[in-house]
């Protein structure tokens, strides 16, 4: 047993309103006709789509490639025909869309060849990259690319791996319901990975308020050498950093890997879907989702990746009163857009909002400074003066006091007496530093490409000119050295507008020559001209008139030298 | 659009101001008690003072008016102002201060959570200033005469000798300071029987009162222990230092701590979360500067209680203090600087 | 008397001597005005505001011969910043420049495209690719969606198409405080 536990500073209690929905197993979920499973669904870049519209798949086929090593590879939850990859409105807070493989089901759920594997015989890089390839993602809700934790850090070895089953939101169950339930294989994935990254030991955390799973993995675990901690309950206990920190006393800063400190940390359900990887051959194309809330008939299923939640609805029932389903739970989850979207690796939980259950904003007050939500802040930080910054749109300082350290957690403004929507201020500070982060980035390289273009403008200027110059030159010997009429004077290969300093040294049947020549070439471009413009509409004929106006009096500049820079 | 969390404990600045205003109840229980009901007189004037003039401020900056006076920071003020200042002094006096609080302490530096100054404090500072005389004249014990008391309150009746008196603290800045009276502190303490012996007859209770409610508050996490505590132990501390140095110069701790607004202060007044410190470590700093300020008015200064001066003093070098007082943040505590996006 | 004199020309030969050796000691390199002026232009080199390019913009800001407000591309936030940097007034937008857009990119028809190299020529940084009579195309990271390319194409095969905003570009939205709404008396 360990002998201490760590605290973090901070944390809330709301009522927990897990047993709701652990009153019945978890069951499987039918398997819905038509499936959209989005390309990207792990940190690192979108997967290529490895399927064509019209395409056959069997269950389990890989139908997106990972993007080199940073992400995780994607597969067809069920056998069938693909009917389209399009863009298709993710659960995203934002509403947006993005590629998803539309997979009609033959419901014939015909398996790809599985292979197990012997964990103990393979190499830890060999198990990595199997992981990669099965998709292997944290199903804690961030979705984070299994593989790329397993990767030693800095401190050359992950001493602790942690296992995480604290599950601290309220409502959500699934991983206690997997822990009761399949505790074996949590525990056989939890062998895996420690294997991989050649622990010295492994930590179960979970909240005490779950003896049943704390029962379960304990009667599982031993054979493992797998030790279970039951943590204070105290949300965000679940956090990575918080059981981190609960577990070993370490604290990870923000924007650095547990790796780096010698300790990692999965979800239960990773460990899980790890040992059904490796050691049944099945990639991850399912998961545990809570269906709760305000709901008839709360519980867990075990629902197909590409599940229209709509349909899963159907099972429990929302009562009439809902208003509004919130993908997470109800500290950190978000309103769904609209229900009609795909279950994907991160959904935990569908909540069924109702004004009784989650009442509405009451009117925000300003700040009274009473330090409330600094001592709720898990992360130490100091919410009010974040809040200041943010709202003030003052991002420097605002980084400064550590925004991104925050984990948008949610105790700040649950606890804040003058309702502030403190986290909202902190996801838009941070989402447009991130976006300044980028436009500083593509502007700092345009500028570097436009004074590269320009100075090589200028090495072409005048080599030209020393060229023309040369020509000159010869030209004029030819000329005087012979004595002779200029038809015999080689023509100048340039333009008639650059040959024109030379023109009065040629004599008359040259000029007509080179006159025709600038003839000719304007009235092909007129002739060309009007076909640009001809067939377009108004607005954008009248646009171009304006660009090229633009365009003749930046020329017009550009030809009176530019002064020295004050 | 509105992210998470969509759950909120249930708190709001409503409840935080009520239960302060609760915890001030036993401490004016032990005022009637000993002073008569003339301070209940004084709270309702304050209170209406407050709300009219917060009320009128609200709509003249076009904001929800209904919504911030149910919010009960003015009144909250307003009953800071009426305890502090002397239960007999003349109804315009209250009501004047307290809208001088309301409309320019706290609402021409933004209302709500935006002023730097208590604006109780700044009421009485600026009616110890402009009315020193009437400031000092506070009721002997046992004058409970309710309608002698209504009758100053109203009309103005001057107070016969017999039903006022300067309080220890004023006594003590007097005669100390007149060198030829060779007056010692136990002496003058000494010297008439309402002084008791311990911060003046009536104010311990009051003081113990205050303290109640106070204990309550820190029980109910309204404040947090490091004002109080800070404030009382510096106050303690400077006062245990000169007076065992000098008995019949200075006097001693419990004196000191009982007497005056200093528990009223250290709970309910320093506490103001708007204008005092918000970090631990600038809480402790805070509230032992007001402390060491209220120490030295007190014994040098010329006016009878250091607390208003103290307060806004300190108020001043608030985002000085917060912004030195910064505490690490989660996974940052050996190197604070390496913060990246 | 005298020695006061002499003690503070004292003082002011040593301040002196002192504020010459810091400005040569800490003298700044080029002209860093320009250069705070640059930074805050968006480089779309698109020469609306009637400069060869942001540079030449900033430096004639910096000489005091261009108004603030002359960058589309730059928009209102631009204004302010250039206000706030140089201490003047904001002012909105200038029409006779230009309104602004959210941000776009060149598209090339490849079907359409001749290769006649006029657009690689219009493009302020070098965004499209492609050689003499073969197909060009632009590269979408690098275009800052200036438009200059879109006049010169002889067979009108570019468009400007919109940047979409995805899941990771996307930015939480500024919060409405709710404070006035709930107006009730
Ligand atoms: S809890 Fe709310 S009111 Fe209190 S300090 Fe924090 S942000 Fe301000
Ligand atoms: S949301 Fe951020 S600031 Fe608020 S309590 Fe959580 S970590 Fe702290
Ligand atoms: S208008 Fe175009 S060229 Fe001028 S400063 Fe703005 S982006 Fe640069
Ligand atoms: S200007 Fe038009 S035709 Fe010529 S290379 Fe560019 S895209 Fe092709």
């Amino acid at each position: 047993m360990l002998a201490t536990l760590f605290k973090f500073k901070g944390g809330v209690k709301p009522a927990s309103h897990k047993d709701e929905s652990t009153q019945t197993p978890i069951a499987p979920a039918p398997l819905p006709p038509l499936l959209v499973v989005p390309l990207r669904q792990s940190a690192g870049g979108t997967p290529q789509p490895l399927v064509k519209p019209g395409q056959k798949v069997l269950k389990g086929e890989r139908i997106g490639a990972p993007e080199e090593n940073f992400s995780s590879a994607i597969h067809a939850p069920t056998s069938g025909t693909v009917r389209a990859i399009e863009p298709r409105m993710l659960p995203h807070p934002s509403g947006l869309s993005a590629p998803c493989v539309v997979l009609e089901a033959d419901g014939e759920e015909r398996w790809i060849e599985r292979v197990p594997v012997d964990y103990a015989a393979a190499s830890p890089d060999a198990l990595r990259d199997l992981l990669r390839d099965a998709g292997i993602v944290g199903l804690g809700g961030a979705a984070f690319p299994s593989h790329i934790k397993l990767k030693p850090g800095a401190a050359g070895r992950i001493g602790t791996l942690i296992i995480n089953g604290a599950e601290c939101e309220p409502w959500i169950s699934c991983d206690d319901m997997l822990m009761r339930e399949r505790a074996e294989g949590i525990v056989r994935g939890a062998a895996i990975l420690r294997h991989i990254v050649s622990a010295d030991r492994v930590l179960v955390g979970i909240e005490d308020n779950k003896p049943q799973a704390i029962a379960a993995l304990r009667a599982a675990a031993p054979a493992a050498g797998i030790e279970v901690v039951p943590v204070p309950t105290r949300y965000p206990a679940g956090g990575e950093k918080q059981l981190i920190r609960v577990l070993t006393g370490i604290e990870i800063p923000y924007g650095r890997l547990g790796t780096e400190f010698g300790v990692q940390c999965f979800n239960v359900g990773t460990a899980y879907s790890a040992h059904r990887a490796i050691e049944l051959g099945e990639p991850l194309i399912s998961r545990i989702v809570t269906l709760t809330g305000n709901v008839e008939r709360p519980g867990n299923v075990e629902v197909p990746i590409g599940t229209p939640i709509d349909g899963l609805l159907k099972l429990v029932s929302p009562k009439a009163d809902t208003d509004r389903f919130i993908m997470g739970g109800p500290m950190m989850g978000f309103t769904l857009p609209r229900t009609d979207l795909p279950v994907t690796k991160a959904a935990n939980c569908i909540l069924a909002a109702s004004p009784a259950l989650f009442p509405p904003q009451v009117p925000e007050m300003p700040c009274i400074r009473c330090g409330a939500c600094t001592r709720a802040c898990p992360a130490e930080l100091q919410p009010h003066e974040l809040y200041w910054f943010s709202r003030a749109k003052n991002f420097g300082k605002a980084q400064e006091y550590g925004i991104f350290d925050c984990i948008e957690c949610g105790c700040c403004a649950y606890v804040c007496p003058s309702n502030i929507r403190l986290v909202d201020y902190y996801r838009f500070a941070k989402t447009s530093m991130r976006a300044l982060e980028r436009e500083k980035t593509a502007s700092d390289a345009a500028r570097q490409r436009f004074e590269f273009r320009n100075q090589r403008e200028e090495r072409e200027k005048a080599e030209k000119a020393a060229r023309l110059a040369a020509k000159t030159a010869a030209a004029r010997q030819a000329i005087a050295g012979a004595e002779k009429p200029a038809a015999a004077v080689p023509a100048p290969a340039q333009t008639a507008e650059e040959s024109a300093p030379a023109l009065p040294q040629l004599d008359e049947a040259k000029k007509a020559l080179i006159a025709a020549a600038i003839a000719r070439a304007q009235a092909q471009k007129e002739g060309v001209q009007p076909k640009n413009i001809d067939n377009l509409v108004p607005e954008k004929q009248a646009e171009i008139r304006e660009i090229e106006a633009r365009r003749a009096k930046v020329r017009e500049l550009a030809k009176t030298p530019p002064e020295e820079p004050v | 659009m509105n992210g998470s969390p969509h759950l909120h404990q249930p708190v709001s600045v409503q409840l935080v101001m009520l239960k302060v205003l609760v915890a001030l109840v036993p401490g004016i229980a032990a005022y009637v008690w000993f002073f008569g009901a003339a301070i209940l007189v004084q709270i309702a004037l304050a209170s209406a003072a407050a709300l009219a003039g917060e009320a009128a401020m609200l709509r003249l900056r076009g904001k929800p008016v209904g919504l911030f006076l149910a919010d009960g920071s003015a009144l909250v003020t307003a009953w800071l102002i009426a305890l502090t200042f002397p239960p007999i002094a003349p109804w315009w006096l209250t009501v004047s201060a307290t809208l001088f609080a309301i409309v320019v302490a706290k609402h021409l530096y933004g209302g709500l959570g935006q002023n730097p100054f208590n604006p109780a404090m700044v009421a009485f500072a600026v009616a110890i200033i402009a009315f020193p005389a009437l400031m000092s004249q506070w009721p002997a014990v046992g004058f409970t005469d309710f309608a002698a008391q209504l009758g100053m309150i109203f009309k103005s009746q001057s107070p016969q000798d017999a039903v006022t008196m300067a309080t220890p603290l004023d006594a003590l800045r007097t005669q100390l300071h007149v060198p030829e009276a060779r007056a010692t502190v136990a002496g003058i303490l000494g010297s008439h029987a309402s002084f008791g012996n311990i911060g003046g007859k009536g104010w311990e209770w009051i003081a113990l009162g205050y303290l109640a409610g106070g204990l309550w508050l820190l029980q109910q996490r309204i404040i947090t222990w490091h004002v109080p505590a800070a404030f009382l132990a510096t106050l303690a501390l400077i006062a245990t230092g000169f007076s065992l140095a000098s008995p019949d110069r200075y006097a001693g701790p419990v004196f000191h701590v009982v007497t005056g607004g200093a528990m009223l202060g250290a709970f309910f007044i320093l506490t103001d979360p708007v204008s005092g410190a918000t970090t631990p470590r600038g809480k402790l700093i805070f509230a032992a500067g007001v402390a060491l300020l209220v120490w030295i008015i007190r014994t040098f200064g010329a006016y009878p209680d250091g607390l208003a001066f103290g307060v806004l003093l300190m108020n001043l070098c608030v985002p000085l203090i917060d912004m030195g007082t910064q505490p690490p943040v989660f996974g940052h505590k050996d190197s604070k600087k390496e913060r990246k996006p | 008397m005298i020695t006061a004199l002499l003690v503070m020309a004292g003082i002011a030969v040593v301040l002196g001597a002192l504020l010459g050796y810091a400005s040569i000691r800490f003298k700044v390199k080029g002209d860093p005005l320009v250069d705070k002026i640059d930074a805050i232009l968006p480089q779309t080199q698109c020469g609306q505001c009637g400069f060869a390019g942001c540079k030449p913009y900033a430096q004639a800001i910096a000489r005091g011969e261009a108004e603030i407000n002359q960058c589309p591309p730059g928009g209102e936030e631009g204004i302010r910043k250039l206000a706030d940097l140089l201490g003047k007034e904001f002012k909105p937008l200038s029409a006779e420049h230009g309104t602004e857009k959210p941000k776009q990119v060149a598209v090339i028809d490849e079907a359409l495209c001749i290769g006649c190299t006029l657009c690689a020529q219009a493009c302020p940084v070098d965004a499209i690719v492609g050689a003499a009579k073969q197909m060009h195309t632009v590269v979408a990271p690098l275009c800052t969606g200036c438009e200059l390319c879109v006049p010169p194409c002889p067979v009108d095969c570019i468009a400007m198409v919109p940047v979409p905003e995805t899941v990771e570009t996307w930015k939480w939205k500024y919060p409405v405080v709710q404070m006035k709404v709930v107006e009730h008396a």
